[in-house]
């Protein structure tokens, strides 16, 4: 099994993208779209778990599977692939979800149908996003981190609610402008690193000599490109439309992974990269994060739409992967990978159970709504799950991730304002009570109370059907296993993140 | 004979393999010319499959020289990478032009034998200019590809539209020729040469200001040519009166055959005065791109949004020209630079006539230019949305297409340069023109047509297309396939 080592990473890359060939010449009958776009989605989802399978646990921090060829020789990029303790998860967590709205979607397909194109655009989205955890070298990382736009562009201008046009171009040109500075960043990288490499393992030997001046702006570029791609308030205003706007699975995608790639990229890139700059804008990302976690939070109680508001908490948690970020300590950061993954599970959870819900009541309007759990009670009682879990409740996978972040804002790295993480600890600490609180009201005016008139005939509403069961028990059983054994997800991580908190003393 | 005379006029050798793609696409436009006379009516089309004939020809010719460094003609024509890769580029952009004006000519009342000799003498000089290395035969090439294009843009005879177009380019033309011969004439004046190795080597030791001057009347003739701003007025009428397979030359292997002559004047002639030109193409560059998309957003008609979109794209391979310093020491920036600018010229012409392509596919019968009428094209017709989708994606620089490729490598030899006010221009340039792009790709896709006609493509345009995107594709993927001639290319 060893050529697995080294061709199980690119094929879970590439065979999503050799799925969207395929697609394209093959006739227009829906079901063996569906067979053939889930047999990618899903092969390629075998050589992720084989990959995880030959992962050698034991050295985590270890860049393994690596695959380093020739690709454009002239500029020094190389076709570099990898992953450690910190990537694989969240590579895993791409392949699942992928797979998982490859299965919903043989449920329901969006309006205005086109199964052909919806799959093939998932497929490639796939690609871009399981590129960008394995990428190695920077520029390889730009190409798959641009990747994903165009196909989420297409998903939520054709599939999307009627403000499509503006959610969708908004999306794509907010993030293109983020990118463009990042790869601006790179590009000065790469100069300064005299023998002209995009690599970015062999790029943290380089920047020690560098100015601080060229260390700041640097790291303002990466952190432009990241921060929207997060994202991070001021930044997020591009978030709330895509979602609302966006079909369920491209909701989904969009919570669960492609979020992922701007904390990511803080991780991998920035902060190993540039750590004094890292230190210099520590307090900075901090305190956004913070306002972030407030403000999301905030915004949450005042929205109607069910999707708005999901979004919106969106912000807020990616406040705390942030926050954890920040503090540039190990129990930050692996709260921070944690948080990713428990943010990944369960809001991809609430985002397929508001497109459900879409599909039985015809609206997400959460006043329109009421008494879910009483007419149809399996499926009320996961949307009260799922919105629990999200909430943080200890058990679940949702409290981890705060839980360590605001624990690492107790001390943060040396260097780090004490007092200034300290406040950020508790103003979070209070995000977390108003995250319990808008979660709580809206299971309440969902599931509680009683049902209106309009839906009392339930007419078209049914419980929990089996193929969404066969999509949602996976992310179900897994925010119960890393809630109660969170071990399984920081064993993978510890090594990794301790070498990357290592940097910065902590 | 006398031998005074034997002794002052020797003969140039002549390398008879060096000259066979020239000579090969000569004849062929003189066979299709001469063809034209003596095919009835009705089977005039048969021009179109001998030009692409003799373009295949050629590219054969081409292919025969691969690995020859060779110059003829008492060193006024050079075959090396830089040649070769160009000459192939315009076999290739040629042929795709055939398939485009196939149907088009075909169908309309033209002269179709006629055009296609045009199209071939265009071409021929494309071929000329990028071994010329003299000013006499830089020139002239220059006005072999665009003297055919005028008379070209002026076919569609009964158009009030075309007929301007016609005269505002002819008129542009001759001032900018004027004006760069003016130039030329100074050049020559002050460094007894026409040859460029020795303009170079005898300008090295005088630095007048006269040479600033007539360097900056040559690169003003330059500027109208590849219409980069403030020259760029005749270009959108032009290109909208033009039928539009010529509007797709015009803006595609004529101006590559400009930007061709521009980079070999540059590199060749003038590199040890860089410091007084390249702040001019710093200037130029910000202008063309930067106005180019500002006009760009407010169009309503493909042709003519194609027309400030291909004007902006020549802005940033101005930036190129922008980067060059005559200092020993950043030879290595200037390659780069130089590298960056063919890379560009070669993604840039596929993909622009790629979208140049789709446009008249959708026009073809009875349909108009006007973005509106794009609504729901794919529903119409996937496969041409999807083909026009993918070449305005890329056009935009996003994956999964080459245009990133072109992008990323004018970024990198900015940063390198260390011009960083360009990169950030640059930049932002590159998202003001994603919003237009976007915008026609958001008519086809995303709204519901108004008739649910299908729009019938021809399969010769569809091939064209077709492999268009899939050489995109493939150099997204393994760009080293470009690159590396790129960089062989290198003067």
């Amino acid at each position: 099994m060893s050529w697995v080592d080294d061709w199980g990473l690119s094929l879970a890359t590439f065979l999503p993208a050799l799925g969207v060939l395929v697609l394209m010449f093959l006739p227009n009958r829906e079901s063996l779209l569906k067979i053939t776009g889930t047999a990618f989605a899903g092969l390629a989802l075998v050589a992720g778990i084989i990959s995880a399978v030959r992962f050698d646990y034991g050295a985590s921090d270890q860049i393994q599977l690596e695959v380093n060829s020739t690709w454009i020789e002239s500029i020094g990029a190389r076709y570099h692939v990898g992953v450690d303790g910190m990537s694989l998860p969240l590579l895993l967590l791409s392949l699942l979800v992928c797979f998982l709205c490859m299965i919903y979607m043989w449920w329901h397909i969006p309006a205005p149908g086109k199964t052909k194109a919806l799959f093939a655009l998932v497929l490639l989205l796939e690609t871009g996003m399981n590129g960008t955890f394995v990428a190695l070298d920077l520029i390889l990382f730009f190409i798959f981190f641009e990747l994903v736009l165009v196909p989420m562009y297409f998903m939520i201008g054709i599939w999307g609610g009627p403000n499509r046009d503006y959610a969708s171009v908004k999306f794509f040109l907010y993030t293109l402008f983020g990118s463009i500075f990042m790869l601006l960043g790179f590009l000065a990288l790469w100069i300064n690193s005299g023998n002209e490499t995009f690599d970015m393992i062999a790029l943290r030997d380089t920047t020690g000599n560098a100015s601080e001046l060229f260390q700041n702006l640097v790291f303002l570029g990466l952190f432009l490109g990241f921060a929207i791609k997060v994202p991070m308030w001021p930044f997020h205003t591009w978030l709330p439309d895509a979602h609302t706007e966006a079909p369920t699975v491209g909701s989904v995608l969009l919570a669960a992974v492609l979020l992922k790639m701007g904390t990511y990229g803080f991780i991998r890139i920035a902060l190993p990269i540039l750590p004094d700059a890292a230190v210099t804008f520590a307090p900075l990302i901090g305190i956004l994060a913070v306002i972030g976690i407030i403000w999301g939070s905030l915004c949450c109680f005042a929205q109607t739409d069910l999707k708005r508001l999901i979004a919106f908490s969106s912000v807020g948690h990616m406040g705390f992967v942030m926050l954890g970020i920040a503090t540039l300590t190990d129990t930050g950061i692996n709260g921070a990978v944690f948080g990713m993954v428990a943010h990944g599970l369960i809001t991809g959870m609430l985002f397929f159970l508001a497109g459900s819900i879409h599909e039985r009541y015809h609206t997400r309007e959460i006043a329109e709504l009421g008494g879910v759990l009483k007419q149809i009670p399996r499926f009320g009682t996961v949307f009260s799950f799922a919105a629990i879990a999200s909430l943080g409740l200890p058990g679940l996978a949702g409290f981890w991730g705060e839980m360590l972040a605001l624990l690492g804002a107790y001390q943060p790295a040396p260097g780090l304002n004490v007092e200034l993480f300290r406040v950020l600890m508790v103003i979070g600490g209070i995000g977390t009570v108003l995250t319990a609180g808008y979660l709580l009201w809206t299971v309440q005016r969902v599931n509680l109370g009683t049902v209106p008139d309009k839906f009392a005939a339930g007419k078209g509403i049914f419980d929990v059907e089996r193929l969404e069961w066969t999509a949602w028990t996976p992310l179900l059983l897994l925010i119960v296993v890393a809630g109660f054994y969170p071990a399984l997800l920081t064993n993978v991580t510890a090594d990794a993140v301790g070498t990357l908190a290592g940097i910065f003393g902590a | 004979m006398d031998p005074l005379l034997a002794q002052s006029v020797t003969q140039p050798g002549v390398d008879w393999h060096a000259l066979a793609p020239e000579l090969v696409m000569a004849s062929a436009a003189c066979i299709v010319l001469v063809a034209d006379l003596f095919l009835p009516r009705n089977s005039r089309w048969i021009a179109m499959p001998l030009s692409a004939a003799g373009i295949i020809g050629t590219l054969a010719a081409v292919v025969s020289l691969i690995g020859t460094e060779t110059t003829t003609l008492a060193g006024t024509f050079e075959v090396d990478v830089f040649s070769l890769l160009f000459k192939a580029l315009f076999c290739v952009l040629g042929l795709i032009i055939l398939a485009i004006s196939f149907h088009y000519f075909r169908g309309g009342s033209y002269y179709q034998g006629e055009y296609y000799f045009l199209l071939l003498c265009s071409l021929f000089g494309g071929l000329v200019i990028a071994s010329a290395r003299d000013l006499i035969s830089l020139f002239i090439a220059l006005e072999l590809i665009s003297i055919p294009g005028i008379v070209m843009v002026a076919l569609r005879k009964g158009d009030a539209r075309s007929n301007e177009g016609a005269l505002k380019f002819f008129l542009f033309s001759v001032l900018s020729s004027a004006v760069m011969l003016y130039g030329m004439s100074l050049v020559y004046g002050l460094t007894g040469s026409t040859l460029l190795a020795e303009i170079s080597s005898s300008i090295e030791a005088s630095d007048q200001p006269i040479i600033v001057l007539s360097v900056f009347f040559v690169v003003v003739g330059f500027a109208f040519k590849i219409s980069a701003v403030p020259f760029h007025f005749w270009a959108p009428d032009t290109y909208e009166g033009a039928p539009s397979p010529v509007a797709a030359f015009l803006s595609t292997a004529s101006k590559i055959g400009g930007f061709v002559g521009l980079l070999v004047l540059m590199f060749k002639a003038f590199p040890t005065v860089a410091d007084t030109w390249a702040p001019v193409f710093g200037v130029l560059a910000a202008l063309t791109m930067t106005v180019g998309n500002l006009i760009a957003l407010r169009q309503q008609q493909v042709i003519r949004l194609l027309a400030y979109s291909g004007i902006a794209q020549s802005g940033y391979i101005l930036v190129c020209l922008a980067l060059i310093s005559p200092n020993p020491g950043d030879q290595a920036a200037n390659e780069q630079a130089f590298a960056a600018a063919v890379i560009y010229l070669a993604i840039y012409g596929i993909m622009d006539l790629g979208a140049f392509a789709a446009a008249v596919a959708f026009a073809r019968r009875g349909g108009t230019y006007f973005i509106s009428d794009y609504a729901g094209l794919w529903q119409r017709s996937p496969q041409l949305a999807l083909l026009f989708g993918g070449f305005l994606i890329s056009l935009a620089g996003a994956p999964p297409m080459a245009g990133l490729i072109a992008k990323l490598f004018v970024f990198a030899a900015t940063i390198e340069a260390g011009v960083y006010w360009l990169a950030i221009v640059m930049g932002v340039n590159t998202v003001i023109a994603a919003w237009y792009y976007l915008a026609v790709i958001k008519k086809m896709f995303f709204e519901t047509p108004e008739i649910d006609e299908p729009v019938e493509v021809p399969y010769l345009m569809t091939a064209a297309m077709g492999l268009a995107t899939a050489v995109l594709v493939g150099l997204l993927i393994y760009p080293a396939l470009l690159i590396d001639l790129a960089d062989r290319s290198i003067f």
